[in-house]
């Protein structure tokens, strides 16, 4: 069977497969994010730091030949990124901005500096669970074949959203992204909250890059990750740093992302570039539509420095 | 949990406390004694050491020298947590509660010890029993950011007793408050001495709530105790005098009547614009304010205010209505201001009507620097004639400043204030739009501020006044308005304007 036995159908389920492929990466990247932003301070670097996880794990999958040790090694690799960052912001008169965009270009930097060797041999992928076996169409099967990183993803998106709620961690995290001073005042430093908030962001990070060349596309090369990393951070903000928010606009950016091929594959022949750029106009129209000019966010940490 | 008992209240001393920074002492041997169960005030000028004694006593200073006691023991506060293991607690003059947090989310929070995984049947439950005992209804379910001024200051309060704390420093615990709530509130924690739960001592610059509520003063000026006494055995005058030592007071002019044809210069008609939330809107009916009067606006912060004030300052765009100045619309453009002679005194001058880091000079000739004598536009600006302006307002105004060369910013309160007051109110001025101009100033420079506003109201000019302090209000203004949720909703000539009433306005009452 192919494409054209399906139809039209084929749409809107490479849409859905897309979702869950693309969309892994966005998910960490941006739970990542959101743990960092909640915690008052906005980590720009996270695009070097997926990009130098992918390379890590890819690189440590080769050698030790388990894909799961790659993980591990692209989040180590990640929470390194993160400290640093967190690191250098506690001085004063340090932006954190700026700081991002630095390790951004320092991070991809790095990983094309140590990644040029890994760019030939191939690494064992990481597995995927075949849910689509009661089908018999290829399409079906295709699409609903989810890899474990992405269910991990959809689960640690529930446990954070309760997690910011119902435990100590959550809350002090909250607390030091909405007052400083408040914070203080509870005796918590918010430089040490802020550091670990951005270690694991940069560990979650981490993991969406060794999903990018353990899964999918599957290889290691040095224009892999095309942005996602800004995207997700730009991501957090309109699900307005709700963990269950970024799981949703996850999946969305990743279906948009799946829009260009899924036509081209059903034969449209014209114009299917365009649909390629879905996810940066997406990107623009909800930007665009769900802020005002006379009005700040809602739901945004009172310390970021973006909002502020 | 240490939450669920209230300790019964403790009394504190302080012998000889002394605190130098560098060369400068701040605090000079000075020795309080606050009964367990009794309401304590500590008045003072602003930089007459009570913030600076407290400081020492609830161990965010070190003091350089001086004990404490409590409850006639000696006791080594160095930190703020000694500080709260005994007892003693602080609730400040900003809010120290997480605004995105709820009430109980708060209260759980600060706790010394939180479980990992909070529980939150088992919080809420605990929270309810621990709420029965407490004075205050408060709702716990609602995040901070959405209560009134009024049930966050209870709410920090509660917090502190929630901490199990039984000494409670309250700083200026009003100043955020209407009338009815600062009532309510400190009667409240009035009670809760009376039954010997609680021991307080209250920051406060306030004379009337002093004498409602507190026991016992302390007086503190330049650092050095000037005074002490039962409230009942003293006057007001007598605080004050305690509190000023004896320094001149710039008195304030009589008030000249408003002549019967004096003309309309300020006229605002239906007047509509987004708040600051987005989410309502400011709607001003109708607003006039003629040649040699002060009209007040009084209302609690937060009601559109502020979002008037900057659409008069042209900082806002408006959706709807009319500003008229004599007579012609005003945009609030630099050249609609120079030509109407409309002049503004926004609030936190040194945030809103300087530019920090430039000089006095520079500050004070905002309003002229392009100008010739003849006030015509200039190309080349002369830094000579600006430095020579200014010189001439400095000594005018009285500014207190090392050099006109120096940056605003390093002047105190008083005196940014003063230099803006010099460029605001030098020249023909026929509009004056003012915006709680003695917020956070010492008494002398609040009596000073004040009589020039007068004085510019009996040269003539129609003056705007917008004030979260009703007893400045009081004492300026010829007509009040009360502004709540937005709108203008009562209107009272001074003769019988009553606090009682403008303070049932102001909290929505009505």
């Amino acid at each position: 069977m192919d494409a054209t036995e399906i139809g039209l159908w084929g749409v809107p389920l490479a849409i859905l497969g897309g979702a869950i492929r693309v969309s892994t990466p966005f998910i960490f990247v941006s739970l990542g994010e959101a743990i960092t932003e909640r915690s008052g301070r906005i980590n720009l670097g996270l695009e070097g730091t997926l990009v130098f996880g992918a390379m890590t794990a890819y690189a440590v999958a080769v050698v030790t030949g388990s894909p799961w040790l790659g993980v591990l090694a692209a989040a180590g690799a990640g929470l390194c990124f993160g400290l640093f960052h967190g690191w250098i912001c506690k001085f004063r008169g340090v932006n954190d901005i700026a700081i991002g965009i630095a390790l951004m270009l320092f991070g991809s930097g790095l990983a094309f500096f140590f990644g040029k060797p890994f760019i030939q041999p191939s690494a064992p992928d990481l597995p995927a669970i075949a849910f689509g076996g009661w089908s018999n169409i290829p399409q079906v099967q295709a699409a609903l074949n989810v890899n474990v990183l992405f269910l991990i993803g959809a689960a640690l998106a529930l446990f954070l959203w309760w997690a910011f709620r119902n435990t100590r961690a959550g809350l002090i995290v909250r607390v030091v992204g909405d007052s400083s001073d408040a914070a203080r005042a509870m005796g918590l430093n918010p430089n040490t909250v802020r550091l670990l908030a951005t270690g694991v962001g940069g560990a979650l990070a981490g993991i969406g890059g060794a999903y990018l060349s353990l899964y999918y596309p599957g290889s290691w090369t040095e224009r892999i990750s095309s942005g996602q990393g800004l995207m997700a951070v730009a991501l957090v903000i309109f699900a307005r740093w709700n963990p269950l928010g970024c799981f949703a606009a996850a999946l969305l950016f990743g279906g948009a992302g799946a829009l260009g091929p899924a036509l081209q594959s059903v034969g449209v022949t014209q114009g299917y570039y365009l649909f390629y750029a879905a996810p940066y106009i997406l990107t623009l129209i909800i930007m665009i539509a769900t802020s005002s000019p006379s009005r700040s966010l809602a739901g945004a940490p009172g310390e970021l420095s973006i909002t502020k | 949990m240490s939450g669920t008992i209230v300790k019964k209240a403790v009394g504190v001393e302080t012998i000889g406390m002394t605190m130098r920074f560098g060369a400068f002492t701040a605090l000079d041997d000075v020795s309080i004694k606050v009964p367990a169960g009794s309401f304590h005030a500590l008045l003072g000028e602003n930089g007459a050491g009570k913030s600076t004694l407290v400081k020492c006593m609830m161990g965010f200073y070190r003091p350089t020298a001086g004990d404490m006691l409590v409850d006639a023991r000696e006791v080594a506060i160095a930190s703020p947590k000694d500080a709260s293991a005994l007892g003693l607690g602080m609730v400040y003059q900003h809010f120290t509660l997480v605004p995105s947090l709820t009430g109980a989310e708060n209260l759980v929070i600060s706790r010394e010890k939180v479980p990992g995984v909070i529980d939150w049947r088992k919080e809420r439950a605990a929270l309810a029993q621990f709420m029965q005992r407490m004075p205050f209804k408060l709702p716990l379910d609602v995040k901070v950011a959405e209560l009134a001024a009024g049930e966050k200051q209870k709410l920090e309060i509660v917090k502190q007793l929630y901490l199990g704390r039984s000494f409670l420093v309250l700083d200026e615990p009003t100043s955020v408050l209407t009338p009815g709530e600062a009532q309510e509130v400190l009667g409240l924690v009035r009670d809760m001495t009376r039954t010997g739960d609680l021991t307080v001592l209250m920051i406060s610059h306030k004379f009337h709530e002093v004498t409602a509520f507190a026991d016992d003063i302390t007086v503190l000026r330049k650092g050095r105790l000037t005074g002490t006494g039962k409230v009942s055995e003293l006057s007001h005058k007598q605080m004050a005098a305690m509190m000023i030592g004896d320094q001149p007071i710039a008195a304030l002019d009589s008030r000249a009547p408003v002549p019967a044809g004096a003309r309309q210069v300020l006229t605002v008609k239906s007047l509509k614009a987004p708040d600051r939330t987005g989410l309502k809107s400011i709607d001003i009916g109708e607003l006039d304010v003629k040649s040699g009067e002060i009209v007040g606006i009084a209302g609690i912060s937060g009601n559109g205010q502020k979002e008037f004030l900057e659409v008069l300052a042209g900082q806002r765009a408006r959706n709807a209505g009319d500003v008229l100045v004599k007579g012609s619309p005003y945009g609030a453009s630099r050249s609609e201001a120079r030509t109407l002679n409309v002049r503004f005194i926004p609030e936190e001058p040194l945030r809103n009507a300087c530019a920090p880091r430039m000089t006095v000079a520079e500050n004070m000739a905002f309003r002229t620097f392009d100008l010739n004598e003849a006030g015509k536009p200039v190309n080349w600006i002369r830094m000579s004639a600006i430095r020579d302006y200014a010189a001439r307002l400095v000594e005018q105004f009285k500014v207190k400043t090392a050099s006109l060369a120096s940056p605003i910013s390093s002047l105190s309160g008083g005196n940014v204030q003063r230099a803006v007051l010099a460029r605001e109110l030098t020249g023909e001025v026929d509009l004056l739009i003012v915006s709680n101009p003695c917020f956070g100033l010492d008494f002398s420079a609040v009596a000073e501020i004040r009589a020039r506003i007068m004085k510019a109201r009996n040269a003539g000019a129609a003056v705007l006044l917008m004030s979260e302090d009703l007893d400045e209000l009081l004492e300026l203004s010829d007509r009040i308005f009360v502004m709540s949720d937005g709108a203008l909703v009562y209107e009272t000539p001074i003769a019988q304007a009553s606090v009682q009433t403008i303070g049932e306005h102001m909290a929505g009452h009505h």
